[in-house]
């Protein structure tokens, strides 16, 4: 599953405060996912589409437990984030709503070109690819190995988040 | 060099498991038999001893998703609700949000407390925690249950809704990186410069999402909210959980608390029931799991607290700590104490010490936001709030408050904040352009009566 959009690059220690700010947290989603990223791109609610993708820099969702913090981000349409870290609980909530998060491989095998998360640009074309675990921008060439999921999270994200994989356990009466 | 106390527990340890005392916990919440299942990097699933949520993220986040699936609570005996974020309701949405949260309780049966205090804090003083336990909570903050051998950590609603519904959480086995701490800390240094000397030291993500573990002579002279103080913040290192080995202090302040508490005398849910079902898995037996020794830990930082000065994080991270004398002289508009990490009853008894006889600087507003209506009644019997309200403080409602950018008093434009709180993030405590400076109790007290961040030894009552 090979997803297209253009990439939207942020750098260090973007916080749930940034992503849901507790001074919306308690308005519906669809006003709230109107505030994320703002007080660091303006523009990034209303012009993100479906299939654009986040590359950010270390620590990615650190701070509180809100999961509107990767819900907002998931409602706005953006296929995945990828991050040189994440904060832990951002991490658990985003693959439990089947939002793809992910790593660039620590060691990635030769001959793959040495590319960082750093070289890509804001706004360039990109395709996230699940199954490869593979990052790729077209236009300048960019390739980044991801680090893969554990099958477990993986099935669960493919499932479509926690709930989906619930509702088959509820309905099989286990 | 190793100190005593981690050698003497290593021999102690080491005859029962090769494990890490978080690996422990765990390795009995997923009911895995030998210690070679538990390993490193594993992910397991864990039966959950207690999950814990309040108004902000809990009934009105995990409802719609129960009814979803049609589910019922796993054990409502195994669940705890505290509204602390919307309280007080000065405005429709929270008084709405908080009547969801109370109907809530009674529709599901679970133990409430509303308007009690700050969640973190009452799951404690109720006697809810004890040693060995594997405990969820709704809220980034959870960690702070490990002051009590408890392996606690945050989650998000989704995750707690399945949680209520299945009793069952999964878990990769951590690491475990050991804060080792010796030497006496000085006068009006604490637990939170400790905290803060670590955030600068490790930075936020120094936790990497696995255990840290609070161990070395330091750790066992803290009295019980200041050991919260540190395993409250291991949010802010970026670990999953902090854990202190449990001790006879950690064990007298859960009997207490207990004896006091008539709704967990009884506590059917957690360890003492299920204790008593299974006398080889004793409460007892737990409390006697002591720290991880030094060989089975996969990192291990050494800091001295006899060196350690007052810590103050400038905006807008818990990682920009730096001694207090190195800040130039910064004013400060708005002086807080507050929060599940800065006012528990042992803040605001730091925070009295400086206030005695002074009088808040005249363009500083001192707000104080006690942890826990019983901390507040306490610190009421023995005279604090008096000194707080002679020394010109204005105090809040016990609650979350602007800690979490809750509520009207947030921070306003441009203002300068120093706070006992746990997190500087910008705009976190209100207007963006808000800056907010992160210290212990003592230094906030300090920097009200001053005017400018100051350091604690300098002021007020024994200043040198």
């Amino acid at each position: 599953m090979a997803v297209d959009g253009v990439s939207w690059v942020f750098g260090d220690n973007i916080d749930t405060d940034v992503l849901a700010p507790g001074q919306y947290i308690k308005l519906p989603m669809e006003e709230l996912m109107q505030h994320c990223l703002e007080s660091v791109d303006g523009r990034f609610a209303s012009q993100v589409k479906a299939g654009d993708v986040i590359v950010a820099g270390n620590n990615f969702g650190i701070g509180s437990s809100r999961e509107q913090a990767a819900l907002a981000l998931k409602e706005l349409g953006v296929a995945g984030v990828v991050a040189e870290s994440f904060g832990g609980i951002f991490f658990r909530n985003a693959i439990n709503l089947g939002l793809p998060v992910f790593t660039p491989l620590k060691s990635p095998p030769a001959p793959t070109p040495q590319f960082r998360l750093s070289d890509i640009r804001a706004g360039e074309p990109v395709s996230l690819c699940l199954q490869q675990a593979t990052l790729v921008c077209p236009d300048s060439g960019i390739t980044i190995q991801l680090q893969p999921l554990p099958d477990f999270l993986m099935q669960m994200l493919e499932a479509g988040g926690l709930v989906a994989v619930l509702e088959k356990r509820f309905k099989s009466g286990s | 060099m190793l100190d005593t106390h981690i050698s003497d527990t290593a021999k102690t340890l080491h005859e029962t498991s090769n494990l890490t005392l978080a690996q422990r916990i765990i390795g009995k919440a997923s009911g895995l038999d030998g210690e070679a299942e538990v390993s490193v990097g594993n992910i397991v699933t864990c039966k959950v001893d207690l999950a814990m949520m309040h108004d902000s993220g809990g009934p009105r986040r995990v409802e719609p998703v129960l009814q979803h699936l049609n589910a019922g609570l796993f054990d409502p005996d195994k669940v705890v609700l505290v509204a602390d974020h919307y309280v007080p309701a000065d405005e429709p949405e929270s008084r709405a949000i908080l009547e969801l949260t109370r109907q809530w309780a009674i529709q599901r049966q679970v133990t409430f407390y509303d308007g009690e205090g700050i969640c973190h804090v009452v799951l404690p003083e109720r006697g809810h925690l004890a040693p060995g336990m594997l405990v969820v909570g709704g809220d980034s903050h959870s960690p702070t249950g490990g002051a009590f051998g408890s392996y606690m950590f945050g989650i998000g609603s989704t995750e707690m809704a399945a949680v209520l519904a299945t009793g069952e959480i999964w878990l990769q086995i951590p690491q475990t990186i050991l804060l080792n701490w010796n030497g006496v800390l000085p006068e009006r240094v604490t637990a939170k410069d400790m905290m803060l000397a670590m955030c600068g030291r490790l930075g936020m993500s120094g936790g990497r999402y696995q255990a840290v573990e609070y161990v070395g002579s330091t750790i066992g002279t803290l009295g019980m909210q200041e050991r919260m103080t540190l395993c409250n913040m291991a949010a802010e290192l970026g670990a999953q959980a902090g854990l202190i080995a449990p001790d006879n202090r950690t064990m007298e302040f859960i009997t207490k608390a207990r004896r006091h508490n008539r709704q967990t005398q009884n506590l059917v849910g957690s360890a003492l029931m299920d204790d008593k079902r299974a006398n080889a898995d004793s409460l007892s037996t737990r409390s006697t799991w002591h720290s991880t020794p030094l060989q089975l830990a996969d990192e291990c930082h050494d800091f001295d607290a006899s060196t350690l000065s007052p810590q103050v994080a400038a905006p807008h991270s818990p990682a920009n700590a730096v001694a207090v004398n190195e800040i130039e002289r910064q004013s400060v508009d708005v002086a807080y104490i507050g929060a599940c990490t800065g006012a528990k009853y042992t803040d605001l008894a730091m925070a009295a010490e400086v206030l005695a006889g002074q009088t808040v600087n005249n363009k500083v507003q001192l707000i104080i936001a006690p942890a826990s209506r019983q901390d507040q009644e306490r610190a009421e019997q023995e005279g604090l709030m008096s000194v707080f309200e002679d020394a010109g403080a204005r105090i809040l409602p016990t609650a979350c408050g602007i800690c979490a950018g809750y509520g009207s008093e947030r921070l306003g434009a441009d203002i300068n904040c120093i706070s006992s709180t746990a997190r500087n993030f910008k705009g976190r405590m209100g207007e963006s352009s808000s800056r907010v400076w992160l210290a212990s109790p003592y230094t906030v007290a300090a920097s009200a009566v001053a005017g400018y961040i100051s350091d604690p030894r300098m002021h007020g009552d024994g200043a040198g």
